[in-house]
């Protein structure tokens, strides 16, 4: 009647079929962990002769630059792959201006330096940091590690990428094949049976054996005793009534609780890799479920406080999984969704500065509750401090989010009548949960008793 | 009906053998309907495809599948913004400081706003200068979303861009600087210093510039009255609670007299406190807000009032004034003199009647003594029309001196007597421009009609009172492409500032002295200290102070000789035929907001008639010219018409209601009815009197006689007396309530148990739960304090989402009001007198006479005003009798009611002693029959999302705000603490100014509300009903004389 067991069954047989896509394709894991090694070395042969340090430039670039500059493309600040290089060719700058411009930018452009302040103005007047504390070495180990032949790590992961494909295909085939072969030996089982049957019965006729079925004609059908039966017609047409009812009661059940529902969104937005592999608090993007009776879909700009600087998706280290290649969640899929919340939030990636043509997203709710009830986000997040998972399941673990729990009205008072009000260190409790507690004979006092069964405390 | 009177439509039905008239007269459309064109053709008809039967199989399969797909849930949009403002968080709302200054109604006010969404009007307790938000103010947020509101400039009702719009205006003015010719500026009172900066800056601009401002009921006598005696054109303030004696002479101060606001003053010295309370006389013809809560009423005649107010300034003056008012109305007089012996400063006398000795007058005895209710050092400046003014701009326009009209705020050819001279002036000027929100009388006739802002809209300032500065702040992005007066003014001088940086400005340089704008913002109000010595505005306005004071010591000594004067001008006041009285009434004022149907169907305080404005005519009056009021089967009350002449103007077709306490040979007529252009039929009710505003006089000489036919009005409320259910209304006097038992001023009815005469308080028919842990809501309301202003009527209806059902669902008492304010005539002097008389009854036929003569309305009623809503019984019966359990009780003394639950048996209404709950016979929103503001999408932008919007077929009441008092304990639970007294807030008690309704948790013995409900005053309504409510009342004691 429920949905829920065979939704189990589902996730089982994927679960199944992960396991054994994962045990196929263990391969993979040495190609890609090999890539960005191979990218260093070549860093740093080329490095070995400024006698600077390109491994740890890459340290301190991820740590101090990363956050404005990339390599190959513009962002807050200009892409930076042979920074060095290019402004001795192209402005006749030494290095000595970088140690300047780096460890005090805001100075050269007071200063009235030509191309500092052109730099200045071209990227919208947005100071650079200034870095005393980069030591002349350090520098020079960040310029080695941007001197370094641009990383072929795009076209390495997309290699990987393939070749990842190609693996979860075979092990694909392999799978039919063994699936072939055990329907092969199957089938032929069955013949053998229906013909040892066959030749079984040839010999019993052969014997002058009388089949039983000729005898079974002579007796009264079944059917007919049955129909004769009037206490047998009237109790089994009860039970098939009482049957009826009870499927039919249970389907009219579940009409409008869209348990498991799972809408297409316009922006496919993993959760399972926000929340899941990056452990992004829930909180951050749902931030008025804190205080508002709103959970809140996270306005565009909150996404652009990490997406003005993630551009694109790398994956997770392994490559994208079979099952996901299954899907079509490639890397090259996740990074055009990003695309789309920079369509929406009107933001120029050339450029790095919003357009303001913005076209707001139309989300497609997936936990809907009727009008008639009143439901507070903060009233269970903030004050029981309830788990978001609690009511929404493993979110962490939806690649495209579902309705996990039935919302009905049952639901919520079993929760109600099961669940301890949370009094620690709650001073609003303190006197009301002495005296209940007192009343009741009980330490702990459930939502229930605090009165969260009457009807207008919802309803309103 | 067998009257042999031919009814025509049309004057070509007189015409006979008119074939044309035939042929209509015998087919019920005009033109052949085409059957042959589809049915004739046989063979067509064969050849198709579907025939009968497939017709029904499709008919069929799509109702199944209909039905089908009904049980799959809509697919819902959810859109977040793109970027989000940094203070709204969905779900949360905002408060504003600002100021409501349309030109009728002034008021400090906080906007409660949802998602950006202005939703509903409440108090600014950090000012209470000009009382609280009245009716009319709360009900203003729905006019922002009033789907008649015009959506962008016109020209002659065309649409035009601003740019035209200001093109046409700046080419104006610039060729009118050499003609000669005025530019008119045609205002409502603002009250605004960067207002009147602006327009003197214009003025300086464009050099031949006047501004005039009008009110539309003016206060020009109380004005000029002030300015001869004190040297400005300002109205003196009056607090309320400092009299302990009110003398009133037609002045309706509850209401919108002199621009309002005195209620919560008034209030607090109603209050019997220590055994003392104020004692207010009230002479009037109509019987107004005001008088209903006299303590001593009589009705007087304008001319009469005239008479008394010199007789009463005769009497303390120790002169004699003659003429004759009757012995009663004498003897009433020389108690107001030895009331008034017994503590001169604490006098004070008003009067509303718009003549300059009356309101000479009226100042004169305040300072004669030496009032200190009255403060004519810090005046109120919310009124400052001038009738000269007005009249001559009339005169300059049809002589064609001005070349251009700018009107701001006014409506002029609305609510002049005088319309049509307005109107000939107005089409010898050769550009006028008129602001509006909406379309009027005034848009149609002027050439451009700048779309103006709501006050929700705009920026603004406002100084009401001397010393007391408020700002008015949007609280909303323009909704249409409208443009504010002053933002135009200051574009036509070519000047690139906002009226932001304007006001700004002016309140950095001249107002603030020091004090941060962002805090005068935040709190939007400002107080220039006294005593500051630094501040310069301070020593500024010190100075003109002293000024005036000098001023009023010259005008002490002169004044003797006008006064003398206007007392012998006051005497010799003469009338023929029937004096009428033009009055504004508290739903409606001026009739600015005509299409808000909040307004529109809030019930007159008075006669309960809602949706109407009427000719109040007494009873006596009524019989001898033959009105009748009378009640048809379904509830509803008929009323005559009446045709009334005043000065050869006529208004036909007036209905009439006979008022009880209207003063014999008077008559009564609101404004703000009766309005046509731009307003959907449904708000086109009334009649227009200002049609007979004449001289822009309150009091008129009419006649009036009787009109055929009978008018429908939805009242909600018969006009007969209490016929002797004494524990509804309890009252007492003051003398009784200070010196008796509370037993007998605060009789607990009796029941038997066991053969015993016990309290009914203490007999219970169920087992009492136990409330005392947790909070147990309790509402006090206290009966001295209610004016019944109604302004908590309306905070319920914009809190609740409560539905508008139209005239015709009123009248057959479908409203839906949560909160209803009974009005209880009694016909003897009081409740008491009627009760005795009930009681001496005796025998079926002396009972039977003696109700009917209770039932009469008596010359002179007395009145008392009871809000009840829902009263949360802890022993509700309407629980019991619901079959689904749709209704039921919480620990915290609330009565629930589970919409979705409901399956509408309406045992619940049937079984409920109170008569408070309300059932939606009909879908009120989305249904194009109750075309209000639930129907449009404009409209339901109002509707406060924290409140459910109930369907057909379902039960409603009051729920004590719920909505409310669960937020109060998850924000204290959010944060972690106690709720102090004061937090727990519902719509009515936080819209209530004057006390009267306070809320609050009995647990909580820190509580005002438990103190309240501990008092000797404190009542439950019909206690031997033993329903135990949770809403209890306070008795009302009157200072009567008779005592």
């Amino acid at each position: 009647m429920k949905k829920v067991p065979y939704r189990y069954q589902i996730s089982k047989f994927f679960g199944f079929s992960i396991v054994v896509l994962l045990l196929l394709s263990s391969s993979l894991y040495a190609q890609e962990e090999a890539s960005p090694d191979a990218v260093q070395d070549v860093a740093e042969s080329a490095a070995a002769d400024t006698g600077a340090d390109a491994a740890k430039g890459k340290q301190l670039f991820n740590q101090n630059c990363a956050a404005c500059h990339a390599l190959n493309r513009k962002m807050t600040g200009p892409a930076l792959a042979n920074v060095e290089a290019r402004l001795a060719e192209d402005e006749g700058l030494d290095k000595e201006w970088l140690y300047t411009w780096i460890k005090n930018s805001p100075g050269m452009i007071s200063a009235g330096d030509a191309y500092a302040n052109k730099i200045y103005a071209e990227y919208n007047q947005a100071a650079m940091t200034a870095f005393p504390t980069l030591s002349d070495q350090d520098i020079d180990d960040i310029l080695a590690y941007t001197a370094a032949p641009p990383p072929a790590a795009a076209v390495a992961a997309a290699a990987t990428a393939t070749d990842g494909a190609g693996g979860g295909q075979s092990s694909g085939i392999s799978n039919e094949v063994i699936l072939g072969a055990l329907a092969l030996v199957f089938g032929l089982l069955v013949m053998m049976l229906f013909l040892v049957n066959n030749t079984l019965r040839r010999i019993a006729e052969a014997n002058g054996v009388e089949l039983e079925r000729a005898k079974a004609e002579k007796r009264m059908p079944i059917w007919k005793a049955f129909a004769q039966n009037q206490f047998l017609v009237l109790v089994s047409s009860i039970l098939l009534l009482l049957a009826g009812a009870y499927f039919a009661y249970g389907w009219m059940m579940q009409l409008g609780i869209d348990q498991g529902y799972e809408p297409i969104q316009p922006i496919h937005y993993s959760h399972k890799i926000h929340a899941g592999d990056n452990k992004i608090e829930c909180k951050y993007c749902h931030s008025s479920a804190r205080v508002s009776k709103h959970s809140g879909i996270p306005s565009l700009n909150v996404c652009m406080n990490c997406h003005k600087s993630i551009y694109e998706y790398k994956g997770n280290p392994e490559g994208p999984s079979a099952e996901d290649i299954a899907n079509g969640y490639t890397n090259e899929f996740y990074t055009g969704e990003i695309k789309k919340l920079y369509k929406a939030v009107g933001w120029d990636e050339e450029e790095q500065r919003y357009t303001g043509e913005t076209q707001p997203v139309e989300w497609v709710r997936v936990h809907n509750l009727p009008d008639f009830v009143y439901f507070n986000h903060s009233q269970h997040v903030s004050v029981a401090g309830i788990e978001c998972q609690t009511c929404h399941g493993p979110i962490e673990e939806m690649e495209i989010v579902s309705q996990f729990s039935p919302l009905t009205m049952g639901w919520c008072v079993n929760c109600h009548k099961e669940t301890n009000v949370k009094i620690e260190g709650n001073a609003y409790y303190d006197k009301i949960h002495e005296e209940l507690s007192k009343k009741y004979g009980v330490d702990k006092l459930t939502a229930a008793q605090m009165g969260g069964l009457e009807c207008g405390k919802c309803h309103y | 009906m067998a009257s042999s009177k031919k009814y025509w439509k049309s004057e070509a039905e007189l015409r006979p053998n008119d074939s044309i008239v035939e042929a209509l007269r015998q087919n019920e459309f005009p033109e052949e309907i085409p059957v042959d064109d589809f049915l004739g053709d046989k063979e067509t008809l064969t050849a198709t495809a579907t025939n009968r039967r497939d017709f029904l199989k499709y008919i069929g399969f799509s109702t199944a599948a209909a039905s089908l797909a009904a049980c799959e849930g809509p697919v819902r949009k959810s859109i977040p913004y793109v970027v989000k403002p940094v203070d709204i968080v969905p779900g949360i709302a905002n408060y504003y400081a600002t100021t409501i200054a349309n030109g009728f109604d002034f008021a400090n006010i906080l906007v409660k706003t949802r998602e950006g969404r202005p939703i509903k009007i409440e108090n600014n307790t950090d000012a209470r200068l000009t009382g609280g938000a009245n009716a009319r103010v709360q009900a203003s947020v729905l006019s922002l979303y009033d789907s008649t509101r015009i959506q962008g400039p016109l020209f002659n009702g065309e649409p035009v861009d601003w740019s035209d719009l200001d093109a046409a205006a700046k080419a104006k003015f610039g060729s009118l600087k050499d003609s000669g010719k005025q530019i008119a500026l045609l205002t409502q009172t603002y009250a605004s210093p960067s207002t009147d900066k602006l327009i003197a800056d214009f003025t300086t601009a464009f050099g031949n510039v006047s501004h005039v401002t009008y009110d539309s009921i003016s206060e020009d006598a109380a004005l000029n009255a002030f300015e001869s005696s004190y040297g400005k054109r300002a109205l003196p303030n009056y607090d309320f609670e400092k009299a302990d004696v009110i003398v009133s002479f037609g002045a309706d101060f509850l209401a919108d007299w002199q621009g309002g606001g005195f209620d919560s003053g008034y209030s607090k010295g109603r209050v019997p406190n220590k055994g003392k309370m104020s004692k207010h006389y009230q002479f009037e013809a109509n019987m107004s807000l005001t008088g209903a809560n006299a303590d001593k009423r009589v009705p007087l005649a304008p001319s009469k009032q005239k008479l008394a107010l010199a007789k009463l300034y005769g009497k303390l003056n120790g002169t004699s004034v003659g003429g004759d008012l009757g012995e009663a109305v004498e003897r009433t007089l020389d108690n107001i003199v030895k009331e008034i012996a017994n503590n001169k400063s604490a006098a004070l006398v008003v009067t509303g009647l718009e003549d300059n000795d009356a309101q000479a007058v009226a100042l004169a005895i305040n300072e004669m003594l030496s009032s200190k209710a009255m403060d004519v050092t810090s005046p109120r400046y919310v009124r400052q029309g001038s009738v000269k003014g007005l009249s001559q701009l009339v005169t300059d326009m049809k002589a064609g001196k001005i070349g251009a009209l700018i009107m701001d705020g006014v409506n002029p050819m609305y609510s002049l007597p005088n319309a049509a001279d307005f109107q000939e002036g107005i089409e010898q000027v050769d550009l006028s421009i008129a602001f509006s929100t909406n379309w009027n009388e005034t848009t149609a006739v002027a050439n451009y009609t700048a779309a103006s802002n709501h006050y929700l809209e705009s920026w603004g300032d406002a100084h009401l009172q001397e010393g007391h500065y408020s700002l008015i702040q949007p609280t909303i992005k323009e909704l249409f492409d409208t443009r504010q007066f002053q933002s135009c003014l200051l574009n036509w001088m070519g000047d690139d500032k906002s009226y932001y940086e304007y006001v700004k400005e002016t309140w950095t340089t001249s107002i603030l002295g020091g004090t941060n704008w962002d805090k005068a913002l935040h709190d939007g109000v400002f107080s220039a200290m006294e005593g500051d010595v630094s501040d310069p505005v301070d020593t500024a306005q010190d100075a003109m102070d002293k000024e005036t004071s000098v001023d009023s010591e010259d005008a002490a000594e002169t004044a003797v000789l006008p006064i003398a004067n206007a007392i012998r001008n006051l005497a010799a006041a003469t009338s023929d035929g029937m004096e009428l009285t033009l009055y504004s009434k508290v739903g409606m004022g001026d009739g600015q907001q005509a299409s808000n149907p909040w307004l529109q169907e809030f019930p007159d305080p008075i006669s309960r008639v809602s949706w109407d404005n009427y000719l109040t005519v007494s009873k006596a009056d009524a019989q001898a010219l033959g009105f009748e009021n009378e009640n048809v089967a379904n509830g509803g009350l008929d009323g005559s018409y009446a045709n009334i002449t005043v000065n050869g103007v006529s208004l036909e077709n007036v209905p009439v209601i006979i008022q009880p306490g209207q003063a014999e040979g008077t008559i009564g007529l609101s404004f703000g009815y009766g309005k046509e252009a731009g307003l959907k039929d449904e708000m086109r009710v009334g009649v227009n009197a200002f049609k007979l505003y004449q001289g822009f006089s309150n009091v008129q000489s009419a006649t009036i006689e009787k009109a055929a036919g009978m008018h429908e009005f939805a009242c909600v409320q018969l006009h007969k007396t209490l016929m002797g259910r004494g524990d509804i209304i309890k009252e007492t006097t003051l003398e009784i309530f200070n010196t008796k038992d509370h037993s007998e001023w605060n009789h607990v009815p009796q029941v038997s148990l066991n053969h015993q005469e016990v309290p009914a308080t203490t007999v219970d028919l169920w087992d009492s739960f136990d409330r005392s842990i947790g909070h147990h809501f309790n509402m006090s309301i206290d009966l001295n304090a209610c004016t019944g202003c109604g302004a908590c009527v309306i905070a319920c209806h914009a809190e609740n989402n409560v539905p508008v059902v139209g005239k015709a669902e009123v009248r057959m008492s479908r409203d839906m009001h949560w909160l209803r304010i009974d009005r209880y005539y009694s016909s003897e002097d009081t409740f008491e007198g009627d009760n005795t008389k009930k009681d001496e009854f005796s025998g079926a036929f002396e009972s039977k006479t003696g109700f009917e003569e209770m039932e009469d309305p008596a010359a002179n009623p007395q009145v008392a005003f009871q809000p009840v809503m829902c009263q949360h019984c802890n022993h509700a019966p309407c629980e019991t009798v619901c079959p689904v359990a749709a209704t039921s009780h919480s620990r915290q003394g609330q009565n629930h009611m589970a919409y979705n639950r409901c399956v509408g048996t309406r045992y619940c209404a049937n079984n409920c002693p109170y008569k408070v709950r309300r059932f939606n016979w009909f879908l009120y929103n989305n249904n194009d029959e109750f075309d209000y503001n639930m129907n449009n999408d404009l409209g339901k932008m109002v509707i406060n999302p924290d409140v459910n919007v109930r369907s057909r077929g379902v039960m409603e009441k009051c729920s004590m705000c719920i909505q409310m008092t669960q937020k109060t304990i998850l924000d204290a639970k959010r944060e972690g603490r106690m709720i102090k007294d004061g937090e727990f807030q519902t719509a009515c008690s936080n819209a209530c100014s004057n006390g009267a309704i306070v809320f609050g948790d009995v647990n909580d013995s820190e509580s005002k509300v438990s103190e309240l409900a501990e008092s000797n005053r404190m009542y439950h309504l019909l206690e031997s009903v033993g329903t135990k409510p949770n809403v209890f009342y306070h008795v009302k004691v009157r200072n009567t004389d008779e005592a």
